[in-house]
């Protein structure tokens, strides 16, 4: 079983990184851009196949390590 | 005073604190690599600036969860004195020893150069030879020193006057909330500051504002 971890910034944290990239693409010609949120996504190999108990593991992954729960959400997608 | 710096892959200022340690106290430090499980009996746990895993993930996330971090947790509730410089600091976020936590410079430069502190609060084991209020020099040197914590994590603190230094008006060198330079612990025997006291403790370093932090630190154990 494999899951991706998208992690993202909480809604209202400051992302500097993200203003950068906006500042980028509109210099490149890029217009109607509202804005960019920079992330971080994760491709964990699991040997589990049962879908609960892997999605169990990840979330447990995401809270101890993959996020820090402080500013960052984070959603898993499970694919067999 | 005994006091013991911890090593992890990446660490770089750990032998300015070493050196610092031993100047000012008169007795190295046990310096202790990160894949020990305990600790020796010291009264001072040290974790020193750097790039630890090179900032692989978050800074310090991957340095929180080694193995010996679980013995620094244990003797911070025991009482033991934990001091976080930098990449320290960092590091005892991402352990959740102290709240908040450590973003990217507002920035986006990494920044080395001297800041002014205002010493907020002196009543604690790091800080008690400080005035209140006295405006000290100390050089910073990090990409991701930008203090944030939720709204009502930030009242806590500030109402528990758990605040050790603020940058002082006009040099926040990295848009940390309320110019947050070091925080305590609920106990006050944690501290977490991204400037780099033992990087200016003589006067070759060009001055020695730094040197009351380890000569507080260093009167507390012996009182």
């Amino acid at each position: 079983m494999h899951a991706r971890v998208t992690v993202t910034l909480k809604p209202g944290v400051l992302d500097p990184q993200g203003q950068a990239i906006v500042g980028s693409l509109a210099s490149l010609g890029f217009s109607g851009i509202a804005g960019v949120r920079q992330g971080k996504v994760f491709d964990v190999a699991l040997d589990k196949t049962d879908r609960a108990q892997a999605e169990a593991a990840v979330r447990d992954m995401c809270e101890k390590l993959l996020a820090n729960t402080v500013i960052e959400n984070y959603a898993i997608e499970l694919r067999t | 005073m005994r006091t013991a710096v911890i090593q992890f892959p990446g660490s770089n200022r750990d032998r300015d604190m070493i050196a610092a340690i031993t100047k000012i106290s008169g007795r190295p430090p046990v310096v202790v690599w990160h894949k020990e499980t305990a600790l020796p009996e010291v009264d001072l746990v040290v974790l020193p600036g750097g790039f630890s895993y090179g900032d692989y993930l978050r800074s310090g996330a991957i340095a929180a969860r080694a193995p010996i971090m679980e013995a620094v947790r244990a003797a911070a509730d025991r009482g033991v004195l934990v001091l976080g410089v930098c990449n320290g600091f960092q590091i005892l976020t991402e352990a959740g020893m102290l709240p908040g936590v450590l973003m990217r410079n507002a920035t986006l430069r990494f920044v080395c150069r001297e800041v002014r502190l205002e010493v907020v609060d002196t009543r604690s084991a790091f800080t008690s030879r400080y005035r209140k209020g006295e405006v000290i020099r100390c050089p910073v040197a990090h990409m991701d020193g930008n203090y944030f914590a939720e709204p009502e994590t930030l009242k806590r603190i500030e109402d528990d006057h758990r605040v050790a230094f603020r940058y002082a008006a006009g040099t926040n060198p990295n848009g940390s909330i309320h110019d947050i330079a070091g925080i305590f612990n609920a106990n006050r025997n944690v501290l977490g500051m991204m400037p780099h006291p033992e990087n200016l403790i003589e006067p070759a370093h060009g001055g020695s504002d730094g040197r009351a932090l380890f000569e507080s630190l260093f009167d507390s154990v012996a009182a």
